[in-house]
């Protein structure tokens, strides 16, 4: 589907992923059943073979994610998405695929968990995204929307950074802006300037070197060197593709921060809180990875006290105390995912007050 | 005067890491001419899986995917699917195929993916020291099972050459061995063959190639040569299992 016009469409986050994935030039999904993203799939199934495209409902996430190892290495832009039981089987490809260089996009519509947890929204897997969720010490790049506009744009930008760094990345968002409806722009594919696939395997032709994508490095130092060479890629990519979105911070004497749907119903709080007249902000970080520390480390330099709120007992926390200066508070409100939890505007504004009448 | 024998273009000119007596060699060798005798050399992708095999890209001059374990057929698929102009095959083992990975080979070779898949059987785990494989013959001594594989709680080895055939989607499946002239020619044979079902876009085609393994078998490369043929053929008939296009 190319879209000419960029007149609004009212559509679901999910099917706002898969619209934009088709429009950025992915051409091959692999995915497996499960509930709260499956309106992926059946969206892609349904358009990709139109396109000249492959769908493949693969018999396992490790199968889905090995595809994907397998197409990006031959170039082409491809894709996979899952909630958290699948996207624990994925770990072992995504490791490969981090080992091995491989670009490639993931989408994790998270759910409650541990084990079959529960099909509401959750913010649960957030160190599973931003840590390295396999083996052998890596990062990807992870985006976090907050609506279904930010579906359609992060998951376009997720392809185009994959290709630029090298690098899976993940678009992880929940089941709140999975399924909700809202209307969209369909932007246009942005202009960005890609790097030449120069390593992609495509068969060795005369004059053309061998190329091998693999992840086995056994010659002294060679692991080593790998490491420090992804180190530097880490570091370029927070230095350059930090994104953010702050809501008056400027004069605020404290700073709500939340990621993905629990922002939306933060940002509500806050106006609840300045109507009330209370000098409160929002920082909203949507790259988790890289995470916008110095942001946090500028707006920490006047603003003594953070409060961060999550739909889990707590870990982007981890990321904002170790970003913000060393004499600043940072109060945690968060409730454990699962069905009834997600906190309501009025239980979240109680939250900041609370907070701001003890401030400092 | 006339070179009547030659290394095959898709092989590099370097020694391997194989131990003496290992079949990996051969296997690969006959991989290679019929990638040179098809002139597919430079259309092809190798995938290579974890173990032994996964040192492909040191000795094959193709361009080459490194699967993790077992999912060589899943990596495979992509590639495939990705560019369905390419040559598109998997080198795995026993452990590799026949256990992590038997959910990806299965499925794979149900979908009819238009790849080929080379399975070395040589009934053990080589690379991580010889311990019990799902192909270990019965009563068979390895380092995970010191008393013998007991059937009763291990289960019977998997032929894989016919189960594969079972399915639907699976073209052609073929077993041979490398363990006389005569085995290598007629595994020449069906080596070229299942190329050529790709070649011809004919669909999944399947070669089980029983190796030796000298090493985690204990035994020197002649005995171990003398029991692919005392053991291994009698367990494990060779033969074509399917052919669907009879190429």
């Amino acid at each position: 589907m190319q879209y000419t016009s960029v007149e609004k469409i009212f559509v679901k986050g999910n099917e706002a992923v898969a619209m934009a994935a088709i429009e950025v030039g992915c051409r091959c999904y692999f995915g497996y059943p499960i509930t709260p993203q499956s309106d992926i799939p059946e969206y892609l199934s349904r358009e990709l073979p139109g396109l000249g495209g492959e769908f493949i409902q693969a018999e396992s996430e490790i199968g889905a994610i090995n595809m994907l190892l397998g197409a990006s290495a031959t170039g082409v832009r491809a894709m996979t998405s899952s909630s958290g039981p699948g996207i624990s089987l994925k770990q072992e490809g995504i490791s490969y695929m981090a080992g091995s260089e491989l670009p490639g996009v993931i989408v994790d519509i998270m759910r409650a968990g541990p084990g079959l947890g529960g099909i509401d929204a959750s913010q649960a897997d957030y160190w599973q995204a931003t840590k390295g969720g396999g083996h052998g010490g890596y990062r990807i790049i992870v985006l976090a929307p907050a609506s279904v506009q930010e579906m359609y744009d992060l998951t376009m930008l997720a392809f185009d950074l994959s290709d630029i760094y090298r690098m899976p990345a993940m678009v992880l968002a929940d089941s709140v802006v999975g399924q909700m409806k809202e209307s969209v722009t369909p932007n246009l594919r942005p202009q960005t300037v890609l790097p030449k696939k120069e390593w992609v395997v495509r068969g060795r032709a005369e004059g053309t070197p061998q190329n091998v994508v693999k992840s086995l490095y056994l010659g002294d130092g060679e692991m080593e060197a790998f490491h420090w060479k992804m180190q530097a890629r880490y570091k370029e990519l927070a230095d350059n593709e930090c994104r953010w979105e702050e809501v008056q911070t400027s004069d605020a004497e404290l700073i709500v921060t939340a990621f993905g749907s629990t922002s939306r119903i933060a940002k509500t709080a806050v106006a609840m809180a300045r109507e009330a007249g209370m000098k409160v902000g929002l920082m909203r970080p949507i790259t988790l990875f890289p995470f916008p520390k110095k942001t946090y480390a500028a707006l920490s330099e006047r603003c003594k006290l953070f409060l961060d709120i999550e739909l889990s007992t707590g870990q982007m926390i981890d990321d904002v105390r170790l970003s913000v200066a060393r004499d600043v508070d940072v109060a945690f409100y968060g409730r454990p995912p699962g069905a009834g939890s997600l906190p309501t505007p009025e239980e979240l504004f109680e939250q900041i007050k609370k907070n701001y009448r003890a401030r400092a | 005067m006339k070179q009547v024998f030659t290394r095959p273009e898709s092989l590099k000119d370097v020694a391997t890491h194989f131990c003496p007596g290992c079949h990996h060699g051969s296997v690969h060798r006959l991989v290679a001419e019929a990638l040179d005798e098809f002139g597919i050399r430079s259309q092809t992708i190798g995938v290579a899986s974890v173990g032994c095999s996964v040192f492909l890209y040191g000795y094959f001059d193709v361009d080459v995917i490194e699967a993790p374990h077992g999912r060589a057929p899943a990596v495979a698929t992509g590639a495939k699917r990705a560019r369905p102009d390419r040559v598109v095959f998997t080198y795995q083992g026993d452990g590799d195929l026949a256990a992590i990975g038997m959910s990806e080979i299965i499925h794979a070779a149900n979908r009819g993916e238009d790849i080929t898949v080379i399975f070395v059987n040589n009934t053990t785990y080589g690379m991580t020291g010889g311990q019990m494989a799902p192909t270990t013959l019965p009563g068979q001594k390895t380092s995970t099972s010191p008393y013998g594989r007991d059937v009763s709680k291990d289960g019977s080895p998997f032929k894989m050459a016919e189960l594969l055939s079972n399915l639907d989607g699976v073209a052609f499946s073929a077993r041979v061995a490398l363990n006389s002239p005569k085995n290598v020619l007629n595994a020449k044979k069906m080596i070229k063959t299942a190329f050529r079902y790709q070649v011809e876009k004919k669909g999944f085609s399947f070669i089980e190639a029983l190796a030796s393994c000298p090493t985690n078998w204990g035994m020197n490369p002649l005995d171990a040569n003398q029991r692919v043929t005392d053991e291994m053929i009698p367990y494990f008939p060779l033969g074509v299992y399917k052919n669907t296009a009879n190429l």
